[in-house]
């Protein structure tokens, strides 16, 4: 091998830096995860601009030793209220047993992972940290490993019925310098159902693994209204490998937020298994800065199955947009039904986006779509709407919602989506003026 | 009602004169076509009334019961009283058809001062004259025209027309497109809000639907100016010779 090039030196230093920064914990069934993790994190380096899919979004703010800071949101106001539900509420990363529910779930087996973690055996080392090992190939995602080795708290929920009501994971941030790491781990038994409603800002900096293994059957929903802080960072990775007939869909919604970078790696490894991965970020650069990333692969390794991405960002005054996403089709996976979709609509000049779609098709007998748009409020429809009394924010609010339907077409239960249409207008009432 | 003065246009980016002293009153209670060959202006005159971007008015004025429409936002002509059917409706995906239809109403009437009409209330309206209109239920529910056939989308301009009950109503070419039977309902719909305080300005290529809505007084526009106005009978001329005498006339 060559010796290494000046940029890998700093970025092995940089690394190096920042593990000796971290207080790593002890760890009982988790320990040997969490050395390997390391290994990976050294192997690997820190992210770098020059990164394939690190071009488009700095990672510094996520790899510095410490965060910059940020204020808390002032008034998030809860979402999802109507609805009877256990929350488990963590502020600045730890959690609130006070202002949680009862952890306990009709059909699930939920602990926490800071109070597990001195077991030494535990339903979860079989998966802890393994989908996030499995997810380097082709493209490295050292801060999932930096998580894995690093991150001291989490929810273990291991679901065996169908629990009526959904789990609620409540992220409260207090403090402006919070710097917090969190790591779920979710299995779902073959025939399970779990709705996971996440909400809310981790902390001024946030980085939060889930990994979620789906049994044959087994049918995971995904509701995240992530907080609406301006000046948190944050980086999340949802791992999700699905059995036979198994089914995901997960919905994102992000609004404010000076870096958001939404990673998700899903492993179809069943046949006729279906995954739908979707987002919705409304990104306003007047208050603070936004950048918001998609970044999602797709990974078809068994017969029949379906994926779709649909992802849709709003912009204005300057928002950045990213989307990275690759649909993967193995050889052998045919009848593979793949769709992706990724579209910005732009309110002003000033806001960018930037889309990398991919396929990798090694089948013949598959349907692969993808597509990418970036546009502006139709004038047509807006001059149509305001002829007949619609005032011109109104009628464009109208208009962006009608834009994001698809996406949010993607949560399957009405009120859910209900609550999250009511999240959208609010912002688009406040923000279309 | 309406008062148009000396209107000239033309295409913003364009030197390019489209309405060249469009002159025209239409008083409450009394119902104007305007007749007149493709290309002539019509639509361009009805866009300008209602506000549509794209186009500069370089001379003239146009006035609602005395308010200068020219100098008003479009959401502002329509809580005026002011109503255009597009001569061709546009599809919003996404936007419910009753969604639509009670922003408009509520922001008009807010707009008025006065207090929004409550879901029940408008659910029953827009049933009722949904009905009267053959519109079925179904429609209502889709997007805005998506997916609407050609003459369902002009019934869905007077079904909007019914429910927003304007002060003055344009139509342009709302008979276009439409079968016998679609016409006659879209006739009927008219006639229905016709009123002592209330206007029409009817832009059609046919005598068909003046043959249902019967005009008061008959306009011909040739190249951005109103060359001849009569009486009904102008139309039944232009049905019969063409436009061939008047602009040989006028020329
Ligand atoms: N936005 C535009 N850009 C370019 N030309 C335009 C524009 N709007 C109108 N025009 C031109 O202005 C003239 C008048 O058009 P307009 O649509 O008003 O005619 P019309 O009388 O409604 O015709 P028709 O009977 O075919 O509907 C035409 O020559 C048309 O091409
Ligand atoms: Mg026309």
């Amino acid at each position: 091998m060559a010796a290494p090039k000046p940029n890998a030196a700093a970025r092995e230093a940089a690394t190096a830096a920042r593990l000796a920064d971290l207080v790593l914990p002890r760890g009982g069934f988790t320990a040997a995860a969490r050395a390997e993790a390391i290994a990976r994190v050294r192997a690997m380096g820190l992210p770098g601009r020059r990164d394939e899919y690190w071009r488009w979004t700095d990672p510094a703010a996520l790899n510095a030793a410490h965060p910059e800071g940020a204020a808390a949101f002032r008034v998030d106001r809860p979402i999802f209220e109507g609805r009877d539900k256990v929350r488990l509420v963590f502020v600045d990363g730890v959690f609130d047993a006070a202002a949680s529910d009862d952890p306990a779930l009709a059909g699930a087996e939920i602990a926490l992972l800071s109070g597990a973690e001195g077991l030494d055996i535990h339903w979860a080392k079989a998966l802890y940290g393994t989908l996030e090992a499995a997810s380097h190939d082709p493209v490295p995602r050292p801060l999932a490993a930096l998580n894995t080795a690093a991150a001291g708290e989490g929810v273990l929920i291991s679901v065996s019925g169908r629990p009526a009501r959904p789990l609620h994971i409540s992220y409260r941030q207090s403090s402006e310098m919070s710097d917090v790491m969190l790591h779920h781990v979710i299995r779902l038994e073959p025939g399970a159902e779990l709705t996971l409603l996440e909400t809310g800002t981790p902390g001024a900096r946030g980085n939060v693994v889930t990994e979620v293994d789906i049994g044959a059957g087994a049918r995971f929903h995904h509701i995240r209204p992530q907080g609406r802080a301006f000046d948190r960072v944050l980086v999340t990775h949802l791992f999700a490998r699905l059995a036979e007939g198994a089914l995901m869909k997960s919905f994102t919604l992000t609004a404010n937020g000076r870096l958001t970078r939404n990673e998700a790696v899903i492993r179809i490894a069943g046949d006729g298994a279906v995954a739908h991965v979707a987002g919705a970020a409304l990104g306003d650069g007047k208050d603070a800065p936004f950048l918001h990333d998609d970044t999602v692969f797709v990974d078809h390794g068994a017969v029949g199955c379906e994926s779709r991405q649909v992802f849709k960002k709003v912009l204005k005054n300057g928002a950045q947009g990213v989307f990275q996403g690759k649909i993967l089709v193995r050889s052998g996976a045919q009848k593979t039904d793949g769709y992706q979709i990724s579209q910005a609509l732009l309110l002003d000049d000033d806001s960018q986006f930037l889309a990398k779609p991919e396929l990798e098709i090694y089948a013949d007998d598959v349907k692969c779509s993808h597509g990418s748009t970036t546009g502006a409020i139709d004038e047509t429809a807006l001059f149509y709407l305001r002829s007949r009394g619609v005032p011109r924010s109104e009628a464009t609010a109208l208009l962006v919602l009608s834009f994001l339907a698809d996406a949010i077409a993607e949560i399957e239960d009405p009120e859910l989506a209900e609550a999250v249409t009511g999240r959208l207008e609010d912002w688009l009432a406040r923000r279309t003026g | 009602m309406l008062k148009i003065q000396n209107l000239h246009v033309k295409l913003e980016d364009e030197d390019k004169p489209i309405l060249k002293g469009v002159d025209l009153t239409v008083e409450p209670g009394r119902v104007h076509a305007i007749m007149g060959p493709n290309g002539s202006g019509k639509s361009t005159l009805s866009y300008v009334l209602s506000g549509r971007g794209g186009y500069e008015v370089t001379a003239g004025s146009a006035t609602l019961d005395g308010a200068d429409l020219l100098a008003m936002e479009p959401e502002d002509r329509a809580a005026a009283g002011l109503f255009l059917a597009f001569q061709y409706p546009v599809e919003i995906p996404g936007v419910g058809n009753m969604t639509f239809l009670r922003t408009a109403l509520n922001a008009q009437r807010k707009a008025r001062g006065e207090e929004e009409v409550s879901a029940g209330d408008f659910l029953k309206l827009v049933r009722e004259k949904a009905k009267t209109l053959k519109i079925d239920a179904e429609m209502l529910k889709r997007p805005v025209n998506v997916g609407f056939s050609g003459g369902e989308k002009k019934r869905n301009e007077i079904l909007q027309m019914a429910v927003l009950e304007p002060a003055m109503c344009i139509l342009d070419e709302t008979d276009s497109g439409l079968d016998v039977d679609a016409m006659r309902l879209v006739a009927d719909g008219v006639n229905a809000l016709r009123a002592p305080d209330r206007g029409f300005l009817v832009i059609t290529h046919y005598q068909r639907l003046l043959d249902h809505i019967r005009p008061d007084v008959v306009h011909i526009m040739a190249q951005g100016r109103i060359v001849r106005t009569g009486g009904p009978e102008l139309a039944l001329e232009v049905e019969k010779n063409g436009y061939g005498d008047i602009l040989a006339e006028t020329a």
